[in-house]
């Protein structure tokens, strides 16, 4: 019986210590998921708290066997799959640089304007613009500017949040 | 509670006392020369000394799964370290609560590739089931009683402490057991009460049920083995166990269908075929036990109760679930059950086990005995019959002779069979079999070993001669890896590539060697005269019992056939040849 493969947002909330990273991602690998992107950053100085955001596509089995496995591991706190769960926000960060001269240079700065992205470094010959948004924005725009001079891309990978007012993760304030 | 200053070897050595550590399996290096001696000014732990730091882990598995409590192994950085990790992985594959603690270099040359220095926590990281490094004197008495709990909470598995040669000498505080629940890790013990409700209708309502439990009754402790078997007597429903659920239930009871799996019996594997309610209490659907996925047990609906969420769902889809200790789980079952009066089918059930008893009429453990060549069956079941009322624990090696004894060896109690099963470690019966006597010195342990499995760790006869430990090997040498040899005569047409066990050792003058006493049998004649010495000597014994060398095992479900496609026997040819898919799989 084939399963379709669904893209999901999972949302991991672990105890900020050394080689928790390692493991989230030793899992990943040793059982061959696939991590479409991952970040992560501290959330919480006082409870030693940090959240791991990583995108990742599979059957609705595999998700189901990767929420498991992550909850499992000691220094996991909750997991939340932002996807199934309902509304939620999802956001990237890039930094682009564009080289080119003349009206390239030109074309490239209007569609930035369109997409509302700024530019944060600029020479005679470059630009280096800053884009937020959503990845498919993003894959659009980092499109467009191919022709233009493309040089170089640096993304954070999709970092989300749930809408409304209850925390996602569970273990918020009462745990 | 008070916290008492003293220096990192003290903290790690109060720690296991108040853990109630009395044993621990180790061998000394530099970077635990702190921790050695402190070990040697104290009384309450007795350390055993082994021979390689894997024979170490297996010991401590052997007294782990023989008692019920946490094997607790001590050893150096680098080699130390690395050489463990067969015996953690081993541990981690059948959830068995190991603490493991590891030197280290000193903090500031950690990363330095200093002398005997290796990434412990790096590389044990995959192959446990969590693991620390020391890096504050402050930390080290909250992590050793954590590493505590998180080996013996939930489903246990290894855990490794990995502890830096200048934090063993520092001096900071030492603190009780009792620090408080665990931040994150607080695994479920209780059913959901809705779900089981629903199990325990289900399994009413059934017309032929069967229930298929594992290592998870026998980790849940020995209550849970006699609520099971309660629960099955109260349904006269029929059981079989797994290679890891040996004990569970009594294999003695007409209820039971004994082992199930790739070299499980007939009776057992169509059972679980032709079943309408599977109840899985504490197994993981193994692939030994499933055989190809598409075709497993394809009209039942599945009960699976377990500890772990991430062993529900992960390769067989189930109907009811409930995550939670088979012990509770059980116990809510009985008082369902025993609460609605409303009786089973019996004419579905008396159906049933006709249908049952007609396979069992097959015979499918029979073998052609022989009044030359001993066979290994025969041996095993002499085995069994002149041990079997006496206090007797059996660890094993891993091939034929490991399948053999789940076949032929019965048992009524958990915590009696220690056998590697997930990893399928050669070389873990013997250090096993040292780690059960440890526990238990006066009761009769018997490793029953292949020749080249004992091999892998034959050095541990020199512990057992330090320590003085009775333990009985009891080889069974057909002078090949009998279980690759088989497979090579099945599936690549004969070919014995590298299985033949060339230049074995005399079994009785290594024996000798060693301090202990060599046995030797030849014909089926000699077998009994031959046990009967071994149990009459109050010592070590090797028995090297020579068997036909081209046994096959079976029954035997071929790899990527179904798990009701058996062979009964070397006549048996399977309908189509091993399909590539087939080839590809272990």
């Amino acid at each position: 019986m084939e399963q379709k493969i669904e893209r999901h947002t999972i949302s991991v909330l672990v105890e900020n210590e050394p080689g928790v990273l390692a493991r989230v991602i030793g899992l990943f690998s040793g059982r061959g998921y696939n991590i479409e992107s991952l970040t992560v950053a501290e959330v919480d100085a006082r409870r030693h708290l940090s959240r791991i955001t990583v995108v990742t596509s599979g059957t609705p089995m595999i998700i189901e066997q990767i929420k498991a496995q992550l909850d499992r591991l000691v220094p996991v706190h909750a997991v939340s799959d932002l996807t199934a769960e309902g509304p939620h926000i999802e956001r990237e960060l890039a930094l682009i640089k564009v080289a080119e001269a003349g009206e390239k240079r030109v074309e490239s700065l209007r569609i930035a304007d369109i997409f509302r992205a700024r530019v944060v470094d600029s020479t005679t010959t470059s630009f280096v613009f800053e884009m937020t948004g959503s990845t498919d924005k993003l894959n659009a725009f980092i499109k467009l500017m191919e022709p233009l001079g493309l040089v170089d891309v640096c993304r954070t990978g999709v970092v989300a949040i749930s809408r409304g007012p209850e925390p996602q993760n569970g273990a918020g304030r009462t745990a | 509670m008070t916290s008492q200053e003293m220096n990192g070897s003290q903290i790690v050595l109060k720690a296991l006392v108040d853990q109630g550590v009395d044993t621990v399996f180790g061998y000394p290096g530099g970077a635990v020369l702190p921790i050695y001696d402190e070990l040697f000014k104290q009384n309450s732990i007795r350390h055993i000394l082994v021979r390689q730091e894997g024979g170490a882990v297996h010991a401590a598995e052997g007294y782990a799964r023989s008692t019920g409590k946490v094997g607790v192994v001590l050893v150096t950085s680098g080699p130390g370290a690395t050489n463990a990790v067969t015996g953690l992985t081993d541990a981690l594959m059948d959830s068995i609560p190991v603490v493991c603690l590891t030197g280290q270099v000193p903090t500031h040359l950690i990363g330095n590739d200093a002398f005997q220095e290796a990434d412990t926590t790096g590389i044990t990281r995959p192959c446990t089931k969590h693991n620390y490094l020391v890096k504050r004197i402050e930390d080290c008495s909250r992590i050793m009683h954590e590493a505590f709990y998180v080996a013996k909470s939930g489903r246990p598995g290894p855990v490794v402490v990995d502890l830096p040669k200048d934090i063993l000498m520092a001096t900071g505080p030492s603190n009780g057991p009792d620090q408080g629940q665990h931040k994150s890790y607080r695994p479920r013990v209780k059913g959901d009460i809705d779900e089981i409700r629903k199990a325990v209708a289900l399994i009413r309502g059934a017309k032929r049920p069967i229930f298929y439990c594992g290592g998870g009754v026998i980790n849940s402790g020995p209550a849970a083995a006699q609520l099971l078997t309660e629960f099955v007597h109260m349904t006269g429903y029929p059981i079989t166990l797994t290679l890891m659920g040996l004990g569970a239930f009594p294999a003695s009871d007409p209820q039971s269908l004994g082992m199930l799996g790739m070299h499980g019996t007939l009776e057992a594997n169509y059972a679980m075929h032709g079943c309408d309610v599977m109840i899985n209490l504490g197994a993981r659907f193994d692939d030994r036990v499933t055989g190809r996925l598409a075709d497993f047990s394809p009209g039942s609906k599945k009960i699976h109760v377990d500890i772990d969420p991430s062993s529900i769902n992960k390769n067989i889809a189930v109907d009811c679930a409930i995550v939670g200790d088979v012990g509770h789980v059980l116990e809510d079952m009985i008082k369902l059950w025993k609460a609605d009066q409303t009786p089973p089918d019996k004419a579905a059930l008396t159906e049933w086990w006709r249908q049952i008893d007609d396979w069992r009429a097959r015979d499918c453990l029979a073998y052609k005995a022989d009044d030359e060549v001993i066979k290994p069956q025969y041996a095993l079941q002499r085995l069994y019959e002149m041990t079997k009322d006496r206090n007797t624990y059996i660890t094993t090696e891993v091939g034929q002779h490991q399948m053999w004894a789940a076949q032929f060896y019965k048992f009524e109690q958990p915590n009696r069979w220690m056998t590697s099963g997930g990893l399928g470690t050669m070389g873990y019966g013997l250090p096993a079999a040292m780690g059960v006597q440890v526990a238990h010195p006066d009761a009769l342990v018997i490793d029953i070993a292949g020749e080249a499995s004992v091999l892998m760790n034959i050095q541990e006869m020199s512990t057992i001669a330090q320590y003085k430990l009775p333990v009985k090997v009891f080889i069974l040498n057909n002078e090949y890896m009998g279980m690759v040899r088989q497979w090579q005569e099945l599936l690549h047409g004969g070919r014995y590539s590298e299985s033949y066990m060339d230049s074995l050792p005399d079994f009785v003058k290594l024996a000798e060697a060693f301090g202990a006493v060599g046995l030797r049998a030849e014909k089926p004649a000699e077998v009994d005269g031959v046990i009967e010495e071994m149990l009459a000597t109050d010592r070590a014994v090797i028995a090297d019992i020579r068997i036909d060398k081209e046994e096959n095992c079976f029954p035997m479900i071929p790899s990527g056939a179904a798990h009701n496609e058996i062979l009964l026997g070397p006549d048996d040819k399977a309908d189509e040849p091993v399909s590539e898919e087939g080839m590809v799989l272990v």
